[in-house]
């Protein structure tokens, strides 16, 4: 199985409370804070190579390329997934102010068309712009069934049976390959993904492996194709655009700690009054 | 004159409440650009969900009856037609998952950009300017959407339930585009079920977190206290990730957005992510052994000790408070 997993960076989600916007509300900036990739997709790497090996010997029946948008840093940003696994990158050269969701799933539909692969996996939203509409935007594109906020895939045959997540509960689906996934967070879960390869009873560690040092310093050897959007003849605009950014309003008062629960509950009846 | 789609969502054969905050979104649209808006029912229970939308200020309700489980592949080809053959400027829905996984297929049948989770929209000459949180909620863009058909999800919490409106002229059934879902298989739902209010609709919010320690703790201690509030139940990514309670209880950037007029975290200390599902929380109340947790910074009430004392001690004191 070939698998595509689209990555981005994004300023360190841990640290997102320390975003800023400029004086004039025009640009919002991530000065100080580290790129990092993005949460969502660093797990799509993880369940793609899953996917493709025998996670109790190690064996490996597959390819996953990695695919990343923007300017010459996100190379660096393709290098985690290829230090975990992940076998060659492609970096399409962009300015990030170039993109939108729309762009990308255009960009990305364009790739999909020269690389084939049986499988697009990638994170269900990036936390910087929080859309969530990439991977559906591209299944659509490309006429391809999807599984969106998927949380278990098992592979059968040449279809995938995925449980996704949604607010009522968990809707399983299953979709004939070639297909777009796009993953949640407990994708990562020790025993989430199935492929028939791997033994049932092997469990992995929770969450995204770590590169090894020997990974690492193979990734360095990995090839990283770069393109252009025009090479891939899109030549799309962004259709959603920003023009002012603003910071929330701070919670009115600061906390008050109280002593005890009879305190709690008459502040809750007489001062807040919600009780 | 902006004609704004509706898309509701349909749950158990009938209409599911959430769909009244897109149509709230429609109202402020028309009313404010001098337009109309139509509320598409599609999937099963069209008939019922329609009955349910007379009074909501839609001018029809548009139906059109699926069998067999929701997939985006087999709605988003009507969805996409519906808009594009009735001319609407917007189309919309809550940014529910249904929302979420539908409404961005649709966009790329249209060539539309899509305002994602939008939390308001300003009218501006006739321009829909459209604020949306970013950056788990730390961070607010202002947008506009440049394409012929605007597509827009609208987050729950931020657009009150819309209220009755006239102008009601029927509903009226529109033809299914077969196309798009032959390789995708609905296979089944698995449903929690719970006597409780749903979490994103409920006036209180009772949440556990990780140091409640055990899925039978949240049984025995936690949710008396959610009960004597009677309050809907909600976790932190932690409690859900270590198996205490189901996923769909998650409050966070990812789970659910939930603003109630009173939040009460127990034993949650507060990380970014759990903290952009509930900061638009009217009163909050925490419960926590370490007053320097990040919840601090949100709280308004925070109560210092040990939960295994201090839940019991306010379940019985809130009984007697509503009692």
């Amino acid at each position: 199985m070939k698998i595509l997993v689209p990555v981005k960076r994004v300023a360190d989600p841990d640290n997102a409370n320390k975003m800023k916007v400029s004086a004039d509300g025009s640009k919002v900036t991530s000065d100080g804070l580290e790129w990092k990739i993005n949460p969502f997709d660093e797990y799509a790497v993880e369940a793609a190579l899953r996917l493709v090996e025998n996670g109790a010997t190690g064996e490996k029946k597959g390819e996953v390329v990695v695919v990343s948008l923007g300017p010459d840093e996100v190379q660096t940003t393709l290098r985690q997934p290829l230090a975990m696994g992940a076998d060659r990158g492609v970096h399409i050269k962009t300015s990030d102010d170039a993109l939108d969701s729309s762009v990308v799933a255009k960009a990305l539909k364009a790739l999909v068309d020269a690389e084939k692969p049986d499988l697009v996996l990638m994170g269900k939203q990036a936390v910087d712009g929080d859309s969530n509409t990439a991977g559906q935007m591209l299944a659509e594109h490309l006429g391809w069934p999807m599984a969106t906020f998927a949380m278990s895939i098992t592979k059968d045959g040449d279809a995938l049976v995925v449980g996704r997540e949604v607010d009522t509960g968990v809707l399983t689906v299953k979709v004939s390959l070639p297909a777009v996934v796009t993953v949640d967070l407990r994708i990562v879960a020790p025993k989430s993904v199935k492929n028939g390869a791997t033994p049932d009873s092997h469990v992995y560690a929770e969450g995204a492996r770590y590169a090894s040092l020997k990974g690492i310093m193979a990734a360095k050897k990995k090839p990283i194709d770069v393109k252009s959007l025009g090479d891939l003849g899109v030549s799309a605009t962004p259709l959603v655009k920003y023009s002012k950014f603003e910071l929330p309003a701070a919670r009115s008062g600061s906390v008050k700690y109280v002593e005890s629960v009879d305190e709690l509950v008459g502040l809750l009846k007489t001062q807040a009054k919600v009780i | 004159m902006t004609d704004v789609l509706v898309v509701a969502e349909l749950l158990d054969g009938g209409l599911r409440r959430n769909t009244l905050s897109a149509v709230r979104f429609a109202q402020e649209v028309a009313g404010g650009t001098g337009g109309g808006f139509d509320v598409l029912a599609i999937g099963e229970g069209t008939a019922a969900a329609a009955e349910a939308l007379t009074k909501c200020g839609a001018r029809k309700v548009l139906t059109a009856e699926i069998e067999g489980g929701y997939l985006a592949e087999k709605y988003a080809p009507t969805v996409a037609e519906v808009a594009r053959s009735g001319g609407y400027g917007v189309v919309t829905a809550t940014a529910s998952t249904y929302g979420k996984d539908l409404l961005p297929r649709v966009a790329a049948r249209l060539d539309a950009g899509v305002a994602s989770d939008i939390s308001a929209v300003k009218i501006d000459g006739g321009t829909l300017h459209y604020k949306r949180p970013m950056y788990a909620g730390n961070v607010f863009g202002w947008c506009t959407v440049e394409s012929a058909v605007q597509v827009v999800t609208v987050r729950q919490t931020e657009f009150e339930a819309a209220g009755e409106g006239d102008g009601y002229a029927g509903a009226e059934s529109v033809g299914v585009e077969g196309a798009g879902s032959d390789r995708v298989e609905f296979v089944s739902i698995e449903a929690a079920k719970s006597e409780r209010p749903e979490l994103t609709e409920a006036s209180i919010v009772v949440s556990g977190g990780r140091a409640l320690a055990s899925s039978e703790n949240f049984k025995t201690v936690l949710e008396p206290l959610v009960d004597a509030f009677g309050a809907a139940m909600g976790a932190s990514r932690a409690a859900c990730d270590a198996g205490y309670v189901p996923n769909d209880l998650q409050v966070g950037q990812t789970g659910k957005v939930v603003a109630p007029r009173l939040y009460v975290a127990v034993g949650i200390s507060g990380a970014i992510q759990h903290l952009a599902g509930m900061k638009g929380s009217k009163v909050i109340v925490a419960l926590n052994k370490d007053k320097e947790a990040p919840i601090a910074q949100v709280a308004d009430y925070f109560l210092v000790g040990d939960l295994f004392k201090a839940v019991p001690e306010l379940t019985t004191a809130v009984q007697k408070a509503r009692s």
